[in-house]
């Protein structure tokens, strides 16, 4: 499994992660960033993708 | 010489990625980063916001974080910079006079602020901002009450008012165009920038410049073309960046105005030959982007060190294997720049290359509140900009694409 912290003091809402794992990440109608706090092992490139492409670099991956 | 490593000049982010993804693509041999910074990669955007304003924030705060796969073979040579380059013995020589043989060179030496357009380097008070350095050493001075006079309003001079603004100095831009970020947003979304910097008190300058400092041995003022004189305590000189390429001065590569590649990150030399086993990554790479035109450009924005990291990665892991390159240098690179800019409450947000426009259309909610601006040149989309409206302004990605003709 691996998990997904988004520090929200950081995150600005600006969806980049979005783009690069939409099966975890979404702007909600408020365009405000919901998440899922675990993947799939399979999903580590596509995750490890949304952490590097993330602005404010508020994303970290833990693999358990 | 086959256990020479990857070698990685300039250990930022461009060359963070490029070592990842020469690592996801397969090469588990070793890999050295020689960096002329003494810190290891971090992230610079935070420079010239949190950083700026926080008190005690250093390294660990914008620290990248080291991935499992670059825990092992890695070599770290930092606070020692390369000082030139033989492409024919496969070596990096640096500024002690060490060599460093590499069986891959990835390039990734970024730009550095241009100086002072003026005399008076030896006065105190006068900064630039790049570096974690630059930034602890611009915060000491941005106390409440000090007057701030900024030279230059793209991003990061504004960016910079902003951070002044909010901590109580008293800032003025003095800029050459008529609004800021002109070049790069055009004179609507610009002139709105403007209007939200002076409600929170800054005063711009435009079509002025800088003729004269005076003071000693720390500024104490400024004078303009213009003729008008500004009491400065501190001068941030953000008037754009120059790239890092003197150290391959006499290398035989091209480096005419940053290092030209071709599609497949690989370098060039000034009589146009593909030279295999050297790369150029992030801002001080100039190549051609098939989703605009055939044109090399080098590009600042913050997504593409992460994008030419990847792909140079990709292409250094099969060099290294002995493969062929050829077919996948050949198949287009065509990365969507991407670039945002946090000033007061605004949020800017953009993708693709504005600059290019020669026409601009507001197509939803208002510049005074939240908007998106589309950028166009002839009939073709090259960019959009947005103020809030994130979800609008992501819905265009796929709105850029290649033409058929230039595939
Ligand atoms: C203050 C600031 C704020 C920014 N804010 C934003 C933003 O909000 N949004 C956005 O999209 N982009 C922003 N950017 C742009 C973005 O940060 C850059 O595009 C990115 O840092 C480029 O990364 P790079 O690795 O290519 O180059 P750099 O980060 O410049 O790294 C190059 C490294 O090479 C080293 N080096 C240079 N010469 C040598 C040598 N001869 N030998 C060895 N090492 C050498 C340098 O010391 C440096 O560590 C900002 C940039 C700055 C400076
Ligand atoms: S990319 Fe980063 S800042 Fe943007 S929504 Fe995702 S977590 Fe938030």
């Amino acid at each position: 499994m691996i998990k997904i912290d988004v520090d929200m003091n950081k995150c600005q809402h600006y969806g980049q992660c979005v783009f690069e794992a939409p099966e975890v990440f979404q702007l909600n109608a408020d365009d405000k960033l919901e998440y899922q706090a675990q993947a799939p092992d399979e999903m580590l490139a596509d995750l490890e993708a949304a952490a590097d492409v993330c602005p404010m670099q508020a994303i970290t991956i833990t693999q358990a | 010489m086959t256990d020479a490593p990857l070698l990685i000049v300039g250990a930022s982010m461009a060359g963070l990625r490029t070592a990842e993804g020469a690592r996801r693509a397969g090469y588990a041999g070793p890999i050295e980063f020689l960096g002329a910074e003494a810190h290891a990669p971090y992230n610079r955007p935070p420079l010239s916001k949190e950083l700026l304003q926080t008190e005690g924030h250093g390294h660990d705060e914008v620290a990248f974080p080291i991935r499992s796969a670059l825990e092992q073979g890695v070599t770290w040579t930092l606070g020692r910079a390369a000082a030139s380059l033989d492409i024919s013995r496969r070596v990096v020589i640096d500024e002690a006079g060490d060599e460093h043989p590499y069986r891959a060179l990835a390039i990734a030496t970024g730009l550095r602020p241009k100086p002072l357009p003026v005399d008076g380097h030896a006065l105190t008070g006068i900064h630039v901002l790049r570096t974690l350095d630059d930034a602890v050493g611009l915060r000491t001075s941005l106390r409440p009450g000090a007057n701030v006079v900024i030279l230059g309003s793209g991003f990061v001079g504004c960016e910079i008012a902003a951070t002044a603004a909010k901590n109580g100095c008293a800032v003025s831009v003095v800029t050459q165009s008529a609004v800021p970020l002109e070049r790069a947003l055009g004179p609507e979304l610009g002139g709105e920038v403007r209007r939200r910097h002076e409600a929170h008190g800054v005063r711009f300058f435009p079509r002025d410049g800088l003729f004269g400092l005076v003071g000693d041995p720390c500024v104490e003022r400024v004078i303009l073309s213009s003729g008008v004189m500004l009491e400065c305590d501190v001068l941030v000189v953000a008037i754009g960046s120059d790239p890092n390429t003197e150290w391959l001065a006499g290398s035989g590569l091209d480096v005419s105005d940053g290092v030209l590649v071709d599609g497949g990150l690989r370098a060039l030399t000034a009589e146009g030959a593909v030279v295999p086993d050297v790369f150029a990554v992030g801002d001080v790479a100039r190549y051609p982007n098939p989703l605009f035109d055939g044109v090399a450009r080098r590009v600042e924005h913050w997504n593409l060190p992460t994008e030419t990291g990847k792909r140079a990665g990709q292409l250094i892991a099969a060099h290294l294997a002995g493969e062929n390159c050829e077919p996948l240098a050949a198949a287009g690179f065509a990365p969507l720049p991407s670039f945002w800019s946090d000033q007061y409450d605004m949020h800017l947000l953009a993708f693709g290359m504005t600059y290019l426009a020669d026409r601009r259309e507001l197509v939803a909610g208002a510049l005074d509140d939240e908007c998106v601006v589309e950028y166009h040149r002839g009939d073709a989309l090259v960019g959009v900009c947005g103020i809030g409206m994130r979800s609008l302004v992501q819905s265009y990605r796929s709105r850029f694409s290649v033409p058929t003709a230039a595939v």
